[in-house]
């Protein structure tokens, strides 16, 4: 799939074709070559991740534990996480759209250290040969968040491998996080203030502080953990008078902020997809654009709202309640400016549009739960519930993975200089939302009827059985929503219309460069001298006159 | 940045028939410094976290075992602990000697300041190595054969420390000392890539930016030392 | 408890429901109003500050409203009445051990009448569980070395769900349990059949087998503090800090006794970790509490939520033969 077809016209130099080969490509420090290495290998994760969904879904068909056995179960689920959230969420947008794009849309020719871009890309992929090992020849049981002293004391599977896999992962996100804050900072073309950055950029910059200053946490934690499994140090192990809560602070520290890690990036996507087809400078530029950086800021502090039963005191369980409220405001505030930004607008219909569609209304039921969970009363009930997979599966999945392909529907024909079928993207995108919602709503349902997660059989309790087979029934329409796009983005690879440079007409300078762009991104480095979403001079009439640095 | 941009064109073009050090993204090298001393600055950000966990975790457990944490603590040297301070803080002198020997284009001072900083570092690590050792022969280390009897608690005649309680600090001191010899032994590596390039006499006062993100990164190893010595060796110390 | 908490539950539902409808209602007006039609541009709007306020504060405001409600009935669920029957629950991977204060033991059940408070003091003998009671909206993390409470009055007799909610292991999904509510002759006629003797009863057998009634003496004579009326006041220590002697501090001391020693005393108390199984570490602590309560419940405020919050204690060695197995008398309901 990396190798880009011959162009049926003249074709113009770029990033794809100006050199051919495999070294080429793995030796490349070109941000938009290591963002199509990064689509490969995370397409790759994304699809084992679901292979593990697909699997615990089909087990829970029937309340007996029927199809694996149990640690098998426990292992699918723990991989399914690990790999999804390691694997393929964090590193999802911010890799590949984000490597792709950050240059482009402030007018640089790479990012500030492209050789770090590279070795992030490597360490990525050490890490994944490592998770993959491990799943080989034998996988982990203990959830994706490695509770001590269960992990660290009594199960006998491979812990110190899978967390030395997503330490190595971790250190390529804080690589990457680096590379994007600096490259913001000390980038920008001329004209290009922090005042006139696209959202999206916003967006990544937000998300960028998180991967900086959360990801070490979680990596002294494994370390922590690793060694007291390999060393017999023993620093969470209730038996030396240590303390099992220190380790889940430590580790809901990093994992918390990690969600945001997932989410920003996709509302940056979203922003530039409504405004581009709403056709209108986004409702409120400043406070969508402060709302990410307050995101990342509260995202730190609210960590302990995943341990109000856990045997925490009462009064910190009551200011991290408050202070989950307090996240809760910026998230609101975006929603509504999204909303309000389509007031009055000429809104088409394109597969990315749909996609955002998708979004917004996922992302609110997701976050609406979310207040659910922070009520504290409601919280004891159905925390550690299907009510929680079902939240988070709604931002995660139905935020995060939605706002994905909807930039990459959206960057399609910038990143391959193809268009894809639109029809068909149109159908994907009603497929996913239909399924998605078909999977994880019934899963509110099951979490306030009280069935618990990481639950291999429930043939105790068998009333549950309708809504997880409704459940079960959403997962296979979702999966053939997923398997769509990717089909029809390897067919138009090479039989998609070749794309203009900016066939949305879309303000932001990576639409002001060739599709596919040049190695060096812009043939003149861009002067910068209107402010982002620029699409009212856009559809002016005479809107070929705009300045465009060429 | 804002404003410059035709004189960026002319500087840019300029910049790169002169500087081979200029990288073709970069307009200009005073960018290029910028974002590379930006990086390591947001690299130690990051760095400052990844020891903060430990710290945290430290923090917790001395105020719950307080009286076991000064037992366990009194038994480390602390005339070893002192000496590496001392050796680090020299070293810190020889680091800052260096850059200011980079941007005079003095070679001979910088190459020799490169390895009085290396034997710094070199000396710094044996002495942790005699210090492992002889926690090793005490049965200090935790795990099947640790041993902590009878010690007593400073302050409270009669009393012994729980050597359960001890063992946690000790895991705490060989993990928090441990990932600072790692950093240590990082950074010598890194001192030995820019002795190469100094002898190669690659540095010029236009450009010596890895001399002096190197040299970040080697203060901010010696200030987590800084901060670990008196929380490991100094806990209830008294003449 | 289910009661406040389904109240909570409604509010949400509805206030959550109206901002979504709003949202969506929006949200499909706007996208069906404003679609492109040749020849119309859209119009530019800048944001507005007022707008952004409003649709801050007003979510605020609700958000706070939420907290608050949320808070309180927290604070309900967390705060056992001090009149509460007091039951011991030992989790182990992956069974559930109970056993009431009148000494009735059983497994993987959980016997209770209607209409009374219940406490639950619950501790791990290995990794963390969570003992779930979704009937009763009530749920608690079990950690090993330490106690945590839970409480709930149940109020139809009936058969309940109980789960572990917090995963454990191999067979995380199989530790799961009944909760039996009955009516309160039954229950009686229940408790009568098979038990040992009251726990504080089985308590006293083992201080006194144990030799810790040579130096805590029932008068001021003794090498040890005297332990009648202690538990539930405060404790000043030696080293200048007062506690309060709750479930999780009698345990400590018993475990490790110079952690908090009692101002005035030599730190002579030999530790019995290893020495006694959880189950009769629970028996000391019921043996104890009942030579302190002259009337029941007046442990002052504190005590009841500190079980939840202090320090964590040393986990005891396992010792699975230690303790006379319960599973003979485990159910005999049903």
């Amino acid at each position: 799939m990396s190798m880009p077809t011959p162009m049926p016209q003249p074709e113009r130099e770029n990033y794809l074709n100006k050199e051919y080969g495999v070294w080429s490509w793995l030796l490349t420090t070109d941000h938009k070559r290591i963002a199509l290495l990064y689509l490969l290998s995370i397409t790759f994760f994304f699809f084992i991740g679901g292979f593990f969904a697909l699997l615990i879904r089909l087990e829970l068909l029937t309340p007996a534990g029927d199809l694996v056995q149990a640690d098998t179960y426990n292992k699918l689920f723990t991989m399914h996480g690990m790999v999804m959230v390691f694997f393929f969420l964090i590193p999802s947008i911010p890799a590949v759209l984000g490597n792709f794009l950050v240059p482009m849309m402030i007018g640089a020719k790479d990012l500030a250290f492209p050789r770090v871009n590279l070795l992030s890309w490597y360490l990525y992929i050490i890490g994944g040969v490592m998770m993959l090992h491990c799943m080989l020849t034998g996988g982990v049981d203990t959830g994706w968040t490695f509770y001590a002293p269960f992990a660290t004391n009594f199960t006998n599977t491979k812990i110190v491998e899978a967390g030395l896999a997503i330490f190595v992962a971790g250190f390529s996100s804080i690589l990457t996080g680096l590379n994007f804050v600096v490259t913001i900072h000390r980038m920008r073309a001329p004209g290009m203030t922090w005042s006139r950055l696209p959202l999206f950029i916003w967006a990544h910059y937000a998300t960028s502080i998180i991967q900086l200053l959360g990801t070490p946490v979680i990596a002294v934690t494994i370390v922590l953990v690793a060694a007291e499994r390999a060393l017999h140090l023993g620093i969470f192990d209730p038996k030396l008078g240590g303390d099992p809560l220190l380790f889940q602070h430590l580790f809901w520290f990093y994992s918390h902020p990690a969600v945001y890690i997932m989410i920003l990036p996709a509302m940056g996507v979203v922003t530039e997809i409504i405004a581009c087809f709403s056709r209108k400078r986004i409702f409120g530029y400043s406070f969508v654009a402060f709302s990410s950086i307050a995101i990342a800021v509260f995202g730190f502090l609210v960590w302990a709202h995943h341990m109000f039963v856990a045997g925490m005191s009462v009064y910190a369980a009551l200011v991290f309640s408050l202070l989950s409220y307090a996240v809760a405001v910026p998230s609101a505030i975006k929603v509504f400016n999204w909303t309000a930004t389509l007031y009055k607008g000429s809104i088409h219909y394109d597969a990315p549009m749909l996609y955002a569609f998708g979004f917004l209304g996922l992302f609110t039921i997701g976050g609406l739960t979310g207040l659910f969970l922070a009520a504290l009363g409601i919280d004891v009930h159905v925390t550690d519930t299907y009510f929680v997979v079902a939240h988070f599966h709604y931002i995660m999945v139905g935020g995060a993975v939605m706002g994905y392909l909807g930039g990459m529907h959206f960057w399609w024909p910038k990143i391959s200089g193809r268009l894809y079928p639109e029809g068909w993207a149109r159908l994907a995108a009603l497929i996913v939302f239909i399924g998605f919602n078909l999977t994880f709503f019934p899963q509110f349902i099951l979490g306030y009827m009280g069935m618990p997660r990481r639950y291999y059989d429930y043939s105790h309790m068998p009333e549950f059985q309708v809504l997880n087979v409704l459940s079960t029934a959403g997962a296979t329409v979702l999966g053939v929503g997923y398997l769509l796009p990717m089909i029809y983005f390897l067919w138009s690879m090479r039989y998609g219309k070749p794309a203009s440079d900016n066939p949305w007409n879309a303000a932001g300078l990576e639409w002001k460069t060739a599709s596919p762009p040049p190695t060096f991104n812009f043939d003149e480095e861009p002067v910068v001298t209107w402010e982002a979403y620029n699409y009212e001079e856009l559809d002016a009439p005479h809107s070929e006159e705009v300045p465009v640095g060429r | 940045m804002a404003d410059n941009s035709a004189a960026a064109v002319q500087v840019n073009a300029h910049g790169e028939a002169h500087n081979p050090a200029l990288l073709h993204h970069f307009a200009e090298p005073q960018q290029q410094r910028d974002a590379a001393s930006l990086g390591m600055w947001v690299f130690l950000a990051t760095e400052v976290m990844f020891f903060g966990g430990l710290f945290c975790a430290y923090l917790v457990y001395r105020r719950w075992y307080f009286g076991d944490f000064a037992a366990a603590s009194k038994t480390i040297n602390m005339g070893y602990g002192a000496t590496n301070t001392a050796v680090l803080i020299c070293s810190s002198l020889t680091v800052v000697l260096a850059v200011w020997a980079a941007q005079t284009a003095r070679r001979t001072l910088l190459i020799v300041s490169l390895v009085i900083t290396m034997l710094l570092g070199v000396t710094f690590l044996g002495i942790k190595g005699i210090e492992y050792r002889e926690k090793f022969v005490e049965h200090h280390v935790p795990g099947a054969s640790f041993s902590f009897d009878k010690v007593p608690i400073p302050g409270h005649p009669g009393q012994y420390a729980n050597p359960r309680h001890a063992q946690l600090f000790f895991s705490l001191y060989f993990v928090m000392t441990g990932l600072h010899a790692l950093h240590m032994i990082i950074g010598l590596g890194i001192f030995l890539w820019l002795l190469t390039m100094a002898w190669k006499g690659r540095f010029t006062p236009e450009w010596h930016t890895p001399v002096e993100i190197g040299g970040l990164y080697w203060h901010f190893v010696d200030i987590v030392w800084i901060y670990l010595f008196p929380l490991l060796y100094l806990i209830d110390r008294h003449p | 408890m289910a009661g406040h908490v389904d109240a909570l539950y409604i509010f949400l539902l509805i206030v959550t429901g109206m901002m979504t409808l709003l949202i969506f209602v929006c949200l499909i007006y706007f996208a069906a109003r404003y679609r492109h039609r040749p020849g119309v541009r859209a119009e530019q709007l800048e944001g507005s500050t007022p707008l952004e306020i409003t649709w801050s504060a007003i979510p605020f405001v609700i958000f706070m409203v939420i907290f608050a409600w949320g808070a309180t009935v927290y604070f309900k669920e967390r705060t056992p009445p001090d009149d509460a029957a007091e039951v011991y629950v030992v989790a182990k991977q992956w069974m559930w051990k109970v056993e009431h204060a009148e000494g009735q033991r059983e497994i993987n059940e959980l016997h209770v009448p209607v209409g009374r408070d219940v406490k639950l003091i619950m501790t791990s003998q290995d990794v963390i569980h969570s003992f779930y009671i979704p009937a009763f909206r009530i749920k608690q993390d079990v950690l090993p070395g330490r106690y945590t409470v839970e409480w709930f009055r149940a109020t139809k007799p009936g058969v309940y769900h109980l789960f572990c909610a917090e995963y454990c292991g191999t067979q995380h999904s199989g530790m799961v349990g009944d909760i039996v509510v009955q009516e309160p002759a039954q229950y009686e006629a229940w408790m009568n059949g098979g038990s040992t003797g009251p726990l504080s009863v089985t308590g006293e057998k083992i201080f006194a087998e144990l030799g810790c009634s040579t130096c805590h003496r029932t008068d001021t004579q003794g090498r040890g503090p005297n332990l009648q009326g202690v538990f539930g006041k405060p404790v000043q220590l030696e080293d200048g800090r007062t506690v309060t002697a709750d479930e999780n501090y009698v345990r400590e001391c018993i475990l490790d006794p110079g952690a908090k020693r009692v101002k005035g005393f030599q730190p002579i108390m030999p530790t019995f970790q290893g020495l006694v199984s959880e189950e009769q570490v629970n028996a000391l602590v019921a043996y104890i509490k009942s030579i302190s309560a002259a009337k029941p419940g007046h442990a002052d405020e504190k005590s009841k939520t500190s079980a939840s919050t202090a320090a964590p204690q040393i986990r005891e060695e396992v010792q699975q033969n230690a303790l006379p197995n319960a599973q003979s008398n485990g159910s005999q309901v049903q």
